[in-house]
């Protein structure tokens, strides 16, 4: 298992009273696993999404990597977490606007070696690897939504993370262009064997899982899991 | 692209933003720097003053300011040419060298220059009621007990060496020479008339500088003021000025100011110390007000940037590495602040000091590194607080706004 997580919980104190956004909820998530989360909004799929990824600490519960717990508590501890072993993908892409895609790629490599001219080389494969070896230098706002997110994936790809996190990666493109990036994403999971956990609104999308949940009120609603189906057989 | 690139590039990203975010930087620094510059160059005319002065008393009229040696006479309304005589045929004791001048400011060409008149002493001897008086000769250091400081006794009197004085020459001081590019032998016109630059002066470091001398008589019929003059200076003998001689001679010239150049001086070093102390309040307040509009500013790209911040946060850098590129980044505008204040100041003080004062202020490169170091210090200072908020955000708020 990459990644378990027991009898997670996260409350939100608001001033309607206390919401619990992931209630209580226990997973496993496979090596290699693509896992796809739908749910209707407000189901506390980004709150879970955020949990896994370090970013966010859960009010109760605990989560292991790798067979190790991870120190919910020391903030530096789950920063390093980060870009050990999660990259992200955003709806919104999460680029920074006054870099350059291939700047915009070199600032995460920056983070674990600051050699300059490693991280440019580093950052150009990454580029040409999902095909926008001819945008190096364009700001994001000179790119399209779909090559915008080409970036995050290649930021994502960085720090060659075990875990991807896609927080409905789609949500800001059109069908076809939803498709290019799923397939991105798919081939990701196929080849570099990178686990993947994707939110999405979209059924479409979801097929795209080996394994599906569905969330709930921050519980966990359905849950088909083809990695176990296939074991089984 | 490591953070001090992606600083750099963010402070070139959002360059309109930091005319605001560097204005009362510069602006502190910069009325600092004038006010320093400005004194320090006045302090060095008050030492010059004290070394160089023969005359110790001047005459001025009642309405003239004597905030300043140097200028006191400029521009200052004028008396009667004759009471140079009621001063001789007063023959109060312990009065030598008595020499009227007459100031203008004036334009030749597009250069401001001041043109004063003077008296040489072969005109003063030429006239038989001074020669009765007993001026003319006299050698008044020689005479004069020293009982004020050395400094007096000794003295050297610049323009007492003026001898003779023709009335087509004129002796010019060592920046109108340099500015219009005179030799002794050039030819100069004053107001339509042609002088010959008998002798250049050599340079003090005051309005002297400025100052074209000629002789007095002719300086009256080119202003057409007829016989009248804007000051005396007097040179008075130490142990009769502390015997009262101000007063006698107040009571020989009621309608004029008369006063010690020795208070002149005194005056002087007072403005000199309260100038200094006005900038050290200035200090202080553009410490603050410096600090918190530096503070003020980082916190508004603090928030601009909370997205981002996010993501750096997200992708692992640590919270130091947030504080690291805003530090650097009020590093930078202080650099900047203090490198603008300091020229804005420098010119300031060169452009003004000669307006307002008659002195010519010269840059003081000693204060181009002041001026950074304290710029820098209080941009850091001021932008510690909103650093330490912004290591607060968290590594999710990219994604929450939706
Ligand atoms: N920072 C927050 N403060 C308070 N409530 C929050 C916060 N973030 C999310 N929530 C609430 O938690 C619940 C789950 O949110 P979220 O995980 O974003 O759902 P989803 O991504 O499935 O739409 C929602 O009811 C939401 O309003
Ligand atoms: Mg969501």
């Amino acid at each position: 298992m990459l990644i378990q997580i027991k009898n997670l919980t996260k409350t939100y104190q608001r001033h309607d009273g206390a919401i619990n956004a992931v209630d209580n909820l226990s997973l496993d998530i496979p090596k290699g696993s693509f896992v796809t989360i739908t749910g209707a909004s407000g189901s506390g799929k980004t709150t879970l999404l955020l949990m896994l990824g370090g970013l966010l600490r859960p009010t109760s519960g605990k989560m292991v990597y790798n067979g190790n717990e991870i120190n919910l508590h020391k903030e530096e501890e789950l920063a390093n977490f980060r870009s050990n072993h999660v990259g992200f993908v955003m709806q919104s892409f999460a680029l920074i606007p006054y870099l350059t895609a291939v700047e915009n790629i070199m600032i995460a490599l920056n983070v674990k070696n600051s050699d300059k001219a490693k991280n440019r080389k580093g950052a150009l494969e990454l580029l040409e690897w999902v095909g926008l070896d001819d945008r190096t230098t364009h700001y994001p706002k000179e790119l399209s939504a779909g090559q915008q997110q080409r970036v995050a994936i290649a930021r994502a790809l960085a720090n060659n993370p075990d875990l991807l996190l896609a927080d409905e990666p789609t949500g800001n493109l059109d069908p076809g262009l939803s498709e290019e990036i799923l397939g991105v994403l798919k081939e990701i999971n196929q080849n570099h064997n990178t686990t993947i956990v994707m939110v999405t609104h979209s059924p479409m999308a979801a097929e795209y899982g080996n394994t599906k949940i569905q969330m709930k009120n921050g519980k966990l609603h359905t849950h088909v899991s083809n990695v176990i189906a296939e074991q089984i057989n | 692209m490591r953070l001090t690139d992606l600083t750099l590039k963010e402070l070139w990203h959002r360059k309109s933003q930091l005319v605001s975010g560097l204005l009362a930087i510069t602006l502190g620094i910069g009325v600092i720097v004038g006010i320093r510059s400005f004194s320090v160059v006045s302090e060095k005319a008050v030492a010059v003053n004290l070394d160089n002065l023969g005359a110790n008393i001047l005459v001025l009229p009642q309405s003239s300011s004597v905030d300043n040696y140097y200028a006191a006479d400029i521009d200052a309304s004028t008396f009667p040419e004759d009471y140079v005589e009621k001063l001789v045929t007063s023959t109060i004791p312990g009065v030598d060298n008595i020499s009227p001048k007459l100031t203008r400011r004036i334009k030749v060409g597009n250069e401001n220059i001041v043109l004063t008149g003077i008296l040489p002493k072969s005109e003063i001897a030429s006239k038989p009621i001074w020669q009765r008086g007993g001026i003319q000769g006299q050698q008044a250091a020689a005479s004069c007990a020293p009982s004020g400081p050395q400094k007096y006794a000794d003295a050297k009197l610049q323009r007492k060496g003026i001898d003779t004085l023709a009335n087509n020459d004129c002796f010019i001081g060592s920046g109108i020479a340099s500015r219009l590019k005179l030799k002794e032998g050039s030819k100069l016109t004053i107001m339509d008339k042609e002088f010959t630059v008998a002798k250049l002066l050599p340079e003090t470091g005051t309005v002297d500088d400025d100052r074209v001398f000629a002789n007095l008589h002719t300086v009256q019929a080119l202003l057409g003021t007829g016989e009248q003059i804007s000051a005396i200076e007097i040179m008075g003998c130490c142990s009769a000025i502390s015997e009262g001689l101000l007063g006698k001679l107040r009571n020989v010239l009621p309608d004029t100011r008369i006063t010690t150049i020795g208070q002149i001086v005194s005056t002087q070093i007072e403005n000199n110390k309260l100038m200094s102390k006005i900038s050290l309040v200035f200090l202080i307040i553009i410490v603050f007000v410096g600090g918190i509009s530096i503070g003020n500013y980082i916190w508004g790209n603090v928030n601009e940037r909370r997205k981002e911040i996010g993501i750096l946060r997200m992708i692992g850098y640590h919270k130091q590495y947030i504080y690291y590129i805003l530090v650097l980044k009020a590093l930078l505008m202080g650099l900047v602040g203090g490198i603008a204040g300091y020229i804005l100041g420098t010119l300031s003080a060169m452009w003004l000091g000669p307006q307002f004062s008659g002195i010519a202020v010269n840059p003081i490169y000693m204060y181009f590194f002041y001026s950074i170091v304290v710029a820098i210090l209080i941009s850091i200072i001021g932008s510690l607080i909103p650093a330490y908020l912004a290591g607060k955000i968290e590594p999710f708020s990219n994604m929450q706004e939706d």
